[in-house]
């Protein structure tokens, strides 16, 4: 089983998201989907200051096997990208829940974290999935 | 995000080697009734080792037939649009097509000349299709026996010195393109599907797993299917059932090259159905597209370009360019730039000449 941080929150379209010190919300996609895409090859940000909304498109990872949407997990306000990606976006299969982030969301409402899988409910989530 | 690679079903099968794909971490895939690797952890560091060094691909479900007998010389030359009395000396093969009558591919195959006849070999997928249309169509009475060999694909710029390394098999260095040589039941042939030198080694099962580990003493790195996809787009060769099938010609899938038009009392299956169509003119082509910039060119995205519309057939990322590549079937009269549907958005891309990639470097204007 792939490696699930404790201290992080999941959507069902396998993003994590971590609430930071500042209140700021860290956004990006898990080691099992990093693993079921093989090496990523592109991504495609949001615009800094775009609001995304939660469940709503917000990105793209393109990898050597398909192309895949990102979903904001939470509604908010795009803060900052990771530009680091676009030349070595190797860096999401080598340390997706690290330096593989993708943005940061200023949040709407931060409640709407606790509409999110915690990792226990996000690894039974991915067991259900392969079977 | 994508569903994981689907679960193993009962009817697939395994080759000798599925061990030691797990035991190299090998992410196993069903692939035309086959337990497969898909990749050993990184798809692209296998396809840079195949370019740089050398990788070694189980091609083991890939299906080998004898033709044997006084009539397997004539069988073959009706069946195969090249000419397969090209081969006259023992360990002399070609790449080749099966036709039907309408001219349209049934199979792509190399055959090997033996002592004792003919070898060859032909697609996973297309397994029963291919051995019951020789079947069927085997007037002359030739003697024809599917093989149970193992058989590895050892490929790259050290592939032959690294392979005579593990094996001993030394003569293999001075073998030319297109030869095979035979010993103590192995046919080790200088062939392969990467655009890479190297060989293709078909062995017993038994002893596949041997030669697999002393590959790996060689620093031969394993590479799975995502590589071996990547490499022969790269080097521009077709993929049976995705670049052309039963629907296709070679005429209109880069293959014209593979039909030996001479001698003309040659009556191949296919050939006056060819003929026709080359005199009554070509609307299509399989030809390169180029997208250089950020998108991926994928199986299906349609096509625009002045003349028509056209389909990516094999689309992929290319490791070796660090841009999108793909194969696409197009009006004939369409060249330069053009237009993909990429997910919506309608993307430039170029529209050149395969391969792409050839000795490690770009190979295209």
């Amino acid at each position: 089983m792939s490696e699930i941080p404790a201290d992080l929150k999941f959507a069902r379209t396998h993003e994590w998201a971590r609430l930071e010190e500042d209140g700021s919300v860290s956004v990006g996609i898990t080691d099992h989907a990093q693993d079921a895409l093989g090496d990523v090859v592109f991504v495609e940000h949001p615009e800094l200051g775009q609001q995304v909304n939660a469940q709503e498109e917000a990105g793209v990872v393109e990898s050597v096997k398909a192309a895949s949407d990102i979903y904001a997990p939470v509604s908010g306000t795009v803060l900052a990208v990771n530009t680091a990606l676009v030349d070595a976006p190797e860096i999401v299969n080598e340390d997706p829940y690290g330096d593989g982030w993708f943005f940061r969301i200023e949040p709407d409402d931060v409640s709407q974290l606790a509409d999110l899988l915690n990792a226990e409910g996000y690894a039974e989530f991915c067991e259900s999935d392969e079977h | 995000m994508n569903e994981a690679p689907s679960s193993s079903s009962a009817q697939t099968r395994r080759t000798p080697l599925y061990a030691a794909h797990v035991a190299c971490g090998g992410k196993m895939v069903d692939f035309a009734g086959w337990r497969m690797p898909l990749h050993y952890g990184s798809q692209i560091a296998e396809h840079n080792a195949v370019r740089q060094h050398a990788g070694m691909f189980d091609v083991s479900h890939m299906t080998v037939v004898d033709v044997d007998g006084p009539a397997a010389r004539a069988l073959l030359e009706r069946l195969v649009a090249n000419d397969v009395g090209r081969l006259h000396e023992t360990g002399k093969a070609l790449y080749g097509l099966l036709l039907n009558d309408a001219g349209g591919i049934i199979d792509d195959l190399i055959v090997y000349r033996r002592e004792t006849g003919y070898r060859a070999v032909v697609n996973a997928a297309t397994r029963v299709q291919v051995l019951d249309w020789i079947a069927a169509r085997n007037d002359e009475g030739a003697e024809i026996a599917e093989r149970a060999l193992a058989m590895i694909a050892v490929q790259g710029p050290e592939a032959v010195r690294r392979f005579a390394s593990a094996t001993g098999w030394t003569d293999v260095q001075g073998l030319a393109t297109f030869s095979a040589v035979e010993r103590n039941g192995w046919m080790v042939a200088r062939t392969g599907y990467t655009g890479e030198d190297g060989v293709e080694v078909m062995l017993p099962g038994s002893e596949a797993v041997t030669l697999w580990q002393r590959l790996q003493e060689q620093a031969v790195q394993p590479a799975g299917l995502g590589a071996r996809d990547t490499l022969r787009l790269e080097a521009g060769l077709n993929l049976y059932g995705q670049d052309m099938d039963q629907s296709t010609t070679p005429l209109v899938s880069n293959l014209a090259w593979t039909i030996a038009w001479e001698p003309k009392t040659r009556r191949f299956m296919g050939r006056q159905a060819l003929e026709s169509a080359r005199a009554a003119g070509l609307h299509e082509k399989l030809t390169g597209l180029v997208l250089e910039q950020r998108g991926v060119l994928r199986t299906g995205q349609k096509v625009f370009t002045a003349h028509g519309e056209g389909v990516v057939t094999s689309g992929i990322f290319s490791p070796t360019l660090g841009y999108s590549i793909a194969l696409a079937r197009l009006p004939r009269a369409a060249t330069g730039e053009c237009q993909v549907d990429i997910r919506g958005k309608l993307l430039p891309v170029r529209i050149v000449k395969p391969p792409f990639v050839r000795g490690g470097q770009k190979a295209f204007e």
